[in-house]
């Protein structure tokens, strides 16, 4: 299932597109002009790498300091210790579409135990 | 370079151990750690840990089948070091040999004199302080924080979710004003208040009385407050003792160079134990931010193991973080140097602040309350321009 993103023409290069879908993803336009869609949670805290810090093929979370490589979905260095999914990304008559990855995702824990029902 | 030790086993000494295997060093390597415990992560150790939100596997800082290929010597204190021998002194009786080490010991919370032996008092430093004190929370009570700075406003935070009874005292006119200054220092800090916890602000702190246990904080002005826990955030002390007698500088803390070299060949230092030249600044500073501890060790590494002959790259501006009261606290730079600050996003009474810290003109620091977004792009402009 191809699910519509934005126009590529709406998303600047260093810039980043969220898609609230459940859980979000972010597609990414890095300064080489290239396009990537990882899940937009950092798998440590309730972050939105949407809102971080784009550099290369990386985006810092824009919380800490963990960075994720949007070409595979790695994580660097701690706090993070698990990677986010990456996304296949297709761009048709100007518009960008996003296959979401069919594995299970990495939540950060606060995530995971709000949806298991736990605490909050 | 054959043996490298690195004295220290939390955030800096590991990151350090990854620098070095990252940055090609395959000799031997020794972590020297004084608790028993695997390198562990400590910003939620006052905040989800101390919530029960966050278990202890949760904050090991270490991947599942991560192997540096290092020998871990845990549960041992690091006792001095003979540089002339290249070894390493430990409490037990044994030694070390290294051609090059790492400092990275940390620091050790301040203590309120008087309150040794005192059932329920308590500082917040590691994992066993807050195992300590999240069991005595647990039971409930009045709490009164010491100290309204980071660690004591986001404990006050946690123990009032958790349906405690807190008080906040602080000895300085505002909390905070040190890092963010006096406007924001108090905007910061009047979360206490919009939760109804009571702040006691310019008063210092006599004693505490209690026989066994505490029962009350006696403030200097004749007023005390009644107490079931006490908790002590009153800052923190560098761990260098060990290294007196080692001809090592010491100033504040390890005095180190941009790059981390120490005044002694193959030996560097990180974390909260370091105090680093700011090349922006023109002195030294220590700087206990967990995001210093990161990365700072790869230029350390990059020093030792090119035995100084690598130029340091210019740091990004220091970066901390805080939650407290639901309101995640950001800050970038250095709010010192600054002759003004500006609200530029959202409002003082929202609590959802961007404010920009100005010196002659120029952003020298920048705090976000509750706005990730605007306020890395901030951070960012805050590094190029800095750089």
């Amino acid at each position: 299932m191809m699910i519509p993103a934005c126009r590529l023409e709406d998303l600047p290069r260093g810039e980043a597109h969220r898609l609230d879908i459940d859980p979000p993803v972010s597609v990414f336009h890095t300064d080489d002009g290239e396009l990537f869609a990882i899940d937009d949670t950092c798998t440590h805290q309730d972050a939105s790498l949407a809102d971080g810090w784009l550099e290369g093929c990386e985006v810092e979370c824009p919380l800490h300091a963990s960075k994720f490589d949007l070409r595979t979905g790695a994580v660097d260095a701690p706090p993070a210790k698990l990677p986010v999914r990456t996304h296949e990304v297709v761009v048709e008559d100007g518009m960008i579409y996003v296959q979401p990855s069919t594995e299970a995702p990495n939540l950060p824990p606060c995530i995971s135990a709000r949806l298991a029902g736990g605490p909050a | 370079m054959r043996t490298v030790a690195v004295v220290g086993a939390s955030l800096a000494g590991l990151s350090a151990a990854r620098s070095l295997r990252k940055q090609g060093y395959d000799g031997r390597l020794v972590v020297i750690g004084d608790e028993l415990h695997r390198p562990y992560d400590r910003p939620p150790l006052s905040k989800e840990f101390l919530a029960g939100r966050l278990g202890e596997a949760e904050l090991a800082l270490e991947a599942d089948g991560e192997d540096l290929g290092a020998e871990w010597l845990l549960g041992v204190r690091a006792a001095g070091l003979d540089h002339a021998r290249r070894a390493i002194r430990l409490a037990d009786g044994r030694e070390v040999s290294a051609d090059g080490v790492v400092i990275a010991t940390g620091a050790a919370a301040r203590t309120l004199p008087g309150s040794e032996g005192l059932a329920g008092v308590h500082t917040l430093r590691t994992l066993d302080d807050a195992r300590a004190l999240r069991d005595e929370l647990a039971r409930g009570g009045r709490l009164v924080v010491i100290g309204g700075g980071f660690i004591g406003a986001e404990v006050a935070s946690t123990a009032y979710a958790l349906g405690l009874d807190v008080t906040v005292v602080e000895a300085a006119p505002t909390p905070l004003a040190g890092p963010l200054g006096e406007t924001m220092g108090a905007i910061v800090s009047a979360l206490h208040a919009d939760h109804g916890v009571p702040l006691e602000c310019g008063v210092g702190v006599k004693g505490l009385s209690g026989e066994t246990r505490v029962d009350a904080v006696l403030l200097e002005d004749g007023r005390s407050i009644p107490a079931d826990i006490v908790v002590v955030g009153v800052g923190a002390r560098p761990n260098v003792e060990w290294l007196q007698g080692s001809g090592i500088v010491l100033d504040n803390g390890v005095k180190c160079g941009a790059d981390g070299r120490t005044s002694l060949a193959g030996v560097v230092a990180v974390g909260d134990c370091a105090n680093w030249y700011d090349p922006r600044a023109g002195f030294h500073r220590r700087v206990e931010h967990w995001t210093g501890a990161r990365e700072r060790p790869d230029a350390a590494v990059a020093t030792l193991l090119a035995a100084g002959a690598v130029k340091p790259g210019v740091p990004r501006p220091p970066y901390f973080w805080s939650d407290q009261y639901g309101v995640k606290i950001q800050f970038a730079g250095h709010a010192a140097g600054a002759d003004s600050v500006t609200i530029e996003a959202g409002t003082a009474d929202d609590r959802d602040v961007l404010a920009v810290y100005r010196r002659a003109g120029d952003p020298v620091a920048v705090l976000g309350m509750n706005q990730p977004r605007l306020f890395m792009r901030r951070r960012k402009q805050l590094a190029a321009t800095a750089s």
